[in-house]
């Protein structure tokens, strides 16, 4: 078998970005169920949440292609 | 099917046998020049989506009637979506309107550009080389801690970083946790937000497309078979792709606008 381990990383890394993602529109979905009028509001606060928690699945990326 | 395809194509071909997965290395696309100074594709494709806003956004709203045209009212769904949708609801409607002019250019510029990675003749994302992102990271960078410097003076800005009214001793650990924060993981994490979701889905598509290139070109009856599923993930992905270009040219918007708010806004 060939190829490189640091792949690996950034399989364990988007372990918990992945959650995250999961927690945060799990929550947004909640939110709007119960308050449909409040989608527009809870939409912006659900995208930003995502953009900060898969950061950390991206600097996995980036470092397995950094780190060869 | 587009120019970097037959590209990697011919570059695969005068390799050894058997396949090679797409690399970094791929993404490098010289033109003329050598060395430091080389003038690379990515660099064409930067100044093309520059002259191609320049003379849209120009052309469209000259003759800004009260009717809007067709085009007229592509543009002003755009500014509004970035001066209603992204700055006054970040920033508030005090101040929005000076850094408007900053966020529509970064929305625009960088939604046209993450777009070409799937515009047939181009078909390759500019923000996949780290540097475009770092530049304008560094214009963001600048403009949010200058506002919030000429708002607040320096040294009121910068303890205004720092929570008030904690016990002392987890200051030790606040104070270098707060200051990273604002002066290198966030911008740091707005370039590289960018350019490795770019990265990895331009590296994706040429998986699926060079993969079902080979099996189709070079595999047995039963892998010419299967690389119709791979073509079939590239078009799906090529949709998917879409979505993902928009949201980070959002993303990118909405948190420069989040750090500006943020350097002006009063204490928390």
């Amino acid at each position: 078998m060939q190829g490189n381990i640091a792949i690996l990383g950034y399989g364990l890394s988007a372990i918990g970005p992945g959650i995250g993602i999961g927690l945060i529109f799990a929550a947004f979905i909640n939110g709007v169920a119960r308050q449909p009028e409040a989608r527009g509001m809870l939409q912006g606060i659900a995208i930003l949440g995502f953009a900060l928690a898969e950061a950390l699945a991206i600097f996995g990326l980036v470092l397995a292609f950094v780190f060869r | 099917m587009s120019l970097s395809l037959v590209g990697l194509a011919l570059a695969s071909e005068g390799e050894s046998e058997g396949f090679h997965a797409p690399s970094p290395e791929e993404f490098y696309w010289p033109i003329f020049g050598s060395g430091d100074w080389t003038f690379t594709r990515p660099m064409l494709m930067m100044a093309l989506s520059v002259l191609i806003l320049g003379v849209l956004l120009v052309t469209l709203t000259k003759k800004a009637a009260i009717v809007p045209g067709k085009g007229q009212w592509m543009v002003e769904q755009a500014y509004d979506f970035v001066r209603n949708g992204i700055a006054r609801d970040i920033i508030g409607s005090k101040d929005f309107l000076k850094y408007t002019p900053l966020l529509f250019s970064l929305f625009t510029l960088i939604l046209l550009n993450n777009l070409f990675g799937i515009i047939p003749p181009i078909q390759y994302p500019t923000m996949s080389r780290i540097g475009f992102p770092i530049a304008l990271t560094l214009i963001v960078y600048a403009v949010y801690h200058i506002a919030g410097m000429r708002r607040k003076g320096v040294g009121h800005y910068l303890s205004g970083m720092i929570p008030k009214g904690l016990p002392k001793p987890i200051y030790a650990l606040i104070i270098p946790l707060e200051y990273a924060t604002y002066f290198i993981i966030r911008p740091l994490t707005l370039a590289l937000r960018l350019f490795g979701n770019m990265f990895a889905g331009h590296m994706l598509l040429l998986l699926f497309i060079m993969g079902g290139e080979y099996m189709l070109l070079h595999g047995g009856p039963g892998l010419k078979v299967v690389s119709v599923g791979s073509f079939l993930m590239a078009l799906i992905f090529t949709a998917f792709e879409a979505l993902i270009q928009f949201l980070q040219a959002y993303i990118f918007t909405l948190l420069a606008a989040t750090y500006i708010s943020d350097a002006i806004s009063e204490e928390h």
